[in-house]
């Protein structure tokens, strides 16, 4: 049996519109401190360090130069990922088990403020020979995707639109949400399209924020004073980058995640977990992640289980109870991790007016957003592993 | 200490080029290909990917990783993008290295790319954006600086002269002239590298590696793998990686402690006690000349200060004692960043098999060890390989 | 073994009008929070001055402050003003710009360790108003600011370092 793997603290920052008082380097400080203290364990008892995080969402190049010193990792082992803090993880959790470190702390953070240009910024990230030239926004392959999407599952567009109402109502008893909103079904319907048949109130708001992860083996994991959260599945996948050749309704990247991390967990039907934290950075995402996840048998009924109050939090099978993005706010690199906070905060029993009642196994997923397919697939736990 | 033993069973490389037809999805795809056939493994039988590359400056697109994913054999795969800026091509082998040894996968194919040239009108000036955005760029700073910074302090340290230093490029464009991938492979005198015009004091154009377009990825496998695949898989001994403060105005650049601390993490893995007497061959990373020296330094294949004098009595060559940079290095073969690092990967795989031809080191080498250097004079990743299989 | 390495290379002057290419530029437009450290590092180099923060940890003084120690992982604690002099602990004479332009008279980039800060402790700047031939390693020099009303709270506040005559003290 694999060795046992745990999050033994963490520490976050809440997500908020702007930043101004600190760099990122005084933000990650910060919340690697708390994650250190949270974890007991002093900055030099950890074995290797893991940033997310990429050139251009920071303006500089070669990022990792900058990752070190506010992390008590210099002359450490450390390295940067281009990924989500998901991904983070994984790394975290291989290098564990192959025995290098018994320790790794995972970074990201979002200093989306500073970022003047984000959708050219997005744009740039588009093949430079077949999709740069013809000048569309970046957020139209978000349309492409929501268009095929509905007409293959038969959502509707009020379904998707519910998401956002959701998410905003969850987001309100959220104290780390930067966007506390009320947005009701009409104005989210009327609010205009940004790329048909999505809208712009569909969009998650970037937002400043933290997160650090502290990853440990068993034996660490058993000293520690505060209850660790078992990783019992962690999985990672990337479909087709380009658009000519992709599948435009399915989220294969998070199937394939999914059924990686539920394998490892020994979970053979998503309803044995008890609430997923998904990627909704576009309404539509949270269905079509959910549907990839495996909890609905026909596609259509992931649009049936939001209006039946399903996925609420006094639902049978609660969706970002944190607020999920379009609630909290899209933290770049660090909004995969942000879920992780969902799922520790929830396992914990600290999730305060959010808390769930049944809250043993939870599953935070993480997309990296247009135009990519990649994404990746936490489990958490707090029993350890069976076997 | 690694529970689980990864070899090497192929590796592949495009020709370095200045400047070349193909797109970096292209180059990644053919040096991916190229890994693949000599793995004689099939694309379905890769269980994970993982990609190195350095700056998105570079090719010209954000989130690269995703873009060269497909060139990369990554479709519907596990697959991660790495970086530790220069130090990323030895660096994700040591990635790819415990994504194996944890048992979650069995085998991946690592490719390294990095296109150069798509940066205009020269890809030098991406480097401005390197520096600190506040306390630096203001000053235009520009690459050239801080290894003209970084070679003065050595020298000024150790009594070191320019002549010394030059010899290193004068082995190394030699060695790659056998190399039939190599950009700037060419036979040279210390007189000529020394009347090339001097780009920053003390640097003369002849001790700086080009900008380069290029590929090059190996294939990894657990041992059970690697046996039925292969008999002479090539073990991946240790892996070490470290990185310094990003206040480099603050260290003394003389000494790069950080590519000791590297080493010595990959030689306890490897159980190497005395480098100097343990390696047969070294590839350290070369893109200035006095970098190969400073990093045999720390390397521990040499006394501090004291690499210039092994070299000028012939201990480095391909015939010497300890034959360094058989390869030719980044001066000779060329440096597109990340595949760089790979390229010295390759070149200890095909060497430790003596499959390395007219660049073949003679004696039968049984250990390597390969080593590369990024960031602002900051990290030092470095892997051990060999031909017996670690303990 | 490989017999054939796989590529194209392309000779600059043998394929101009022949290949197509696809021109871009990038829109990458950033304004990074400068923080508590270099907050008031930018507002002391606008009123003149050089300030550092120490770590009662580790005792150093540290330029350019920072509001965490980076070896000993705490919160550094008082600020320091240090001097605007200091000693060559690096430099080089560059004959290329950034962006890859020869020049005739190079550019003198310095790591200066600033006096009043920990030894080491150096930042990077340019020297000017000296021969290049006579810059040396543990030179003494001296910023020369710009006049007040120039200053904007940026590094180039100094224009520049130059040497301290051998006549004159050190400041």
């Amino acid at each position: 049996m694999a060795e046992r793997i745990a999050i033994i603290g963490i520490g976050f920052s809440p997500l908020e519109p702007a930043t101004p008082a600190c760099s990122f380097k005084e933000l990650v400080f910060e919340t690697a401190q708390k994650a250190y203290a949270d974890a007991s364990v002093r900055f030099d008892e950890i074995d290797s360090f893991v940033t997310c995080a990429e050139d251009f969402n920071e303006g500089i190049s070669i990022f990792d130069e900058y990752t070190p010193d506010q992390l008590g990792a210099v002359q450490k082992p450390m390295h940067t990922l281009t990924q989500d803090g998901l991904h983070g993880i994984a790394d975290a959790l291989m290098q564990i088990r192959s025995g290098i470190a018994e320790i790794v702390a995972v970074e990201a953070h979002s200093k989306a403020s500073n970022v003047q240009t984000p959708d050219w910024i997005l744009d740039y990230a588009l093949d430079p020979v077949y999709n740069r030239p013809l000048g569309f926004t970046p957020h139209a392959i978000a349309g492409l995707e929501m268009n095929r999407f509905l007409s293959r599952s038969g959502i509707t567009g009020s379904q998707c639109a519910q998401v956002v109402v959701k998410n905003q109502r969850n987001a309100r008893c959220n104290p780390l949400s930067a966007y506390p909103l009320d947005t009701d079904l009409a104005q989210v319907e009327s609010s205009p399209y940004l790329a048909y048949p999505l809208r712009e109130a569909e969009l998650a708001k970037s937002a400043d924020g933290c997160v650090v992860v502290v990853v440990a083996n068993e034996a660490k994991a058993r000293k520690a004073p505060s209850q660790p959260l078992w990783i019992l599945g962690s999985g990672f996948a990337t479909d087709s980058p380009t658009l000519e050749s992709r599948d435009w309704s399915n989220a294969e990247y998070a199937r394939l995640s999914a059924r990686a991390a539920y394998r490892q967990a020994g979970i053979k039907s998503p309803h044995e977990v008890d609430f997923f934290e998904v990627d909704d950075t576009y309404a539509y995402k949270e269905l079509q992640h959910l549907i990839a996840l495996g909890l609905y048998d026909k596609p259509a009924k992931a649009g049936r289980a939001i209006e039946a109050g399903e996925t609420r939090q006094d639902g049978k099978m609660p969706a970002n109870v944190s607020g999920g993005a379009l609630g909290m706010g899209l933290a770049l690199e660090a909004s995969g991790l942000y879920r992780v906070v969902e799922l520790v905060l929830q396992l914990r029993g600290k999730a305060g007016e959010r808390q769930l009642s049944r809250a043993k196994i939870g599953l935070a997923q993480s997309w990296r957003g247009v135009p990519t397919t990649s994404g990746a697939v936490v489990i958490l736990g707090v029993e350890p592993p069976r076997g | 200490m690694a529970k689980r033993k990864v070899a090497v069973i192929g590796a592949g490389m495009t020709k370095f080029m200045h400047r070349a037809l193909e797109t970096p999805k292209e180059l990644a795809w053919l040096a991916a290909r190229s890994a693949l056939a000599a793995s004689e493994l099939k694309l379905k039988q890769i269980d994970c990917v993982v990609l190195g590359s350095a700056p998105d400056a570079f090719d010209g697109v954000h989130m690269k990783s995703e873009y060269l994913a497909d060139g990369c054999g990554a479709w519907r795969k596990p697959f991660l993008r790495c970086y530790v800026g220069g130090g990323t091509g030895v660096y994700a082998v040591a990635q790819a290295w415990f994504q194996v040894a944890s048992g979650m996968f069995d085998t991946a194919l690592v490719v390294c790319e990095e296109k150069m040239s798509t940066c205009q009108p020269h890809p030098q000036a991406a480097f401005l954006t390197i520096f600190d955005p506040i306390t630096e760029q203001p000053l235009k700073p520009n690459l050239l600086w801080i290894f003209a910074l970084e070679q003065t302090r050595y020298m000024e340290t150790y009594g070191i002269t320019v002549e010394q230093i030059a010899r290193v490029s004068v082995k190394n464009k030699r060695n790659a002239l056998n190399h039939p991938a190599a950009q700037l492979g060419a036979k040279l005198t210390v007189k000529e590298v020394l009347a090339s015009e001097i780009m920053a004091w003390p640097v003369h154009r002849l001790m700086v590696s080009p900008t380069s377009d290029g590929a090059a990825a190996i294939v990894i496998a657990a041992e059970e793998v690697a046996r039925r695949v292969t008999d002479k898989p090539i073990w991946i001994q240790g892996v070490g990686w470290c990185l310094d403060s990003a206040y480099w105005t603050n260290r003394d650049l003389a000494y790069p402690e950080y590519v000791e601390k590297a080493a010595w993490m990959a030689y306890r893995m490897a159980g190497v006690k005395e480098p100097r007497k343990e390696i047969n061959i070294a590839e350290p990373y070369d893109p200035f000349a006095y970098k190969e020296l400073h990093h045999l330094e720390g390397l521990q294949l040499a006394p501090k200060g004291q690499a210039p004098k092994l070299l000028a009595d012939g201990v480095f060559e391909r015939n010497g004692d300890l034959p360094v940079t058989p390869s030719g290095g980044l001066l000779g073969v060329g440096n597109p960043i990340a595949a760089a690092g790979m390229m010295k990967i390759c070149e200890l795989y095909w060497q430790l098999r003596g499959e390395a031809a007219k660049r073949q080191v003679p004696g039968k080498p049984e250990r390597g060890v390969a080593q590369a250097w990024g960031d602002l004079m900051q990290v030092g990743t470095v892997v051990v390989m060999g031909t017996k299989k670690p303990e | 073994m490989i017999q054939k390495f796989a590529g194209t290379p392309l000779d600059k002057q043998k394929s101009r009008g022949k290949i197509f290419t696809i021109s871009y530029e990038p829109k990458l437009s950033y304004r990074w929070d400068s923080g508590e450290a270099i907050g008031r590092y930018l507002e002391e180099l606008k009123q003149g001055r050089l300030i550092a923060r120490r770590c009662d940890g580790c005792q150093r003084v540290m330029i350019p402050p920072r509001m965490f120690c980076e070896r000993c992982f705490r919160p550094t604690d008082d600020w320091v003003y240090v001097n605007d002099t200091g000693r060559i602990l690096t430099f080089s004479l560059c004959y290329v710009s950034w962006d890859v332009r020869r020049l005739k008279q190079p550019e003198i980039p310095a790591v200066i360790a600033i006096d009043g800060a920990s030894p080491g402790m150096g930042i990077l700047h340019l020297i000017k108003k000296v021969r290049p031939k006579q810059v040396r390693v543990g030179m003494a020099v001296r910023a020369v600011w710009r006049a007040p009303s120039k200053r904007r709270g940026s590094v180039t506040d100094i224009a520049y370092w130059e040497p301290v005559k051998q006549t004159e003290e050190p400041r």
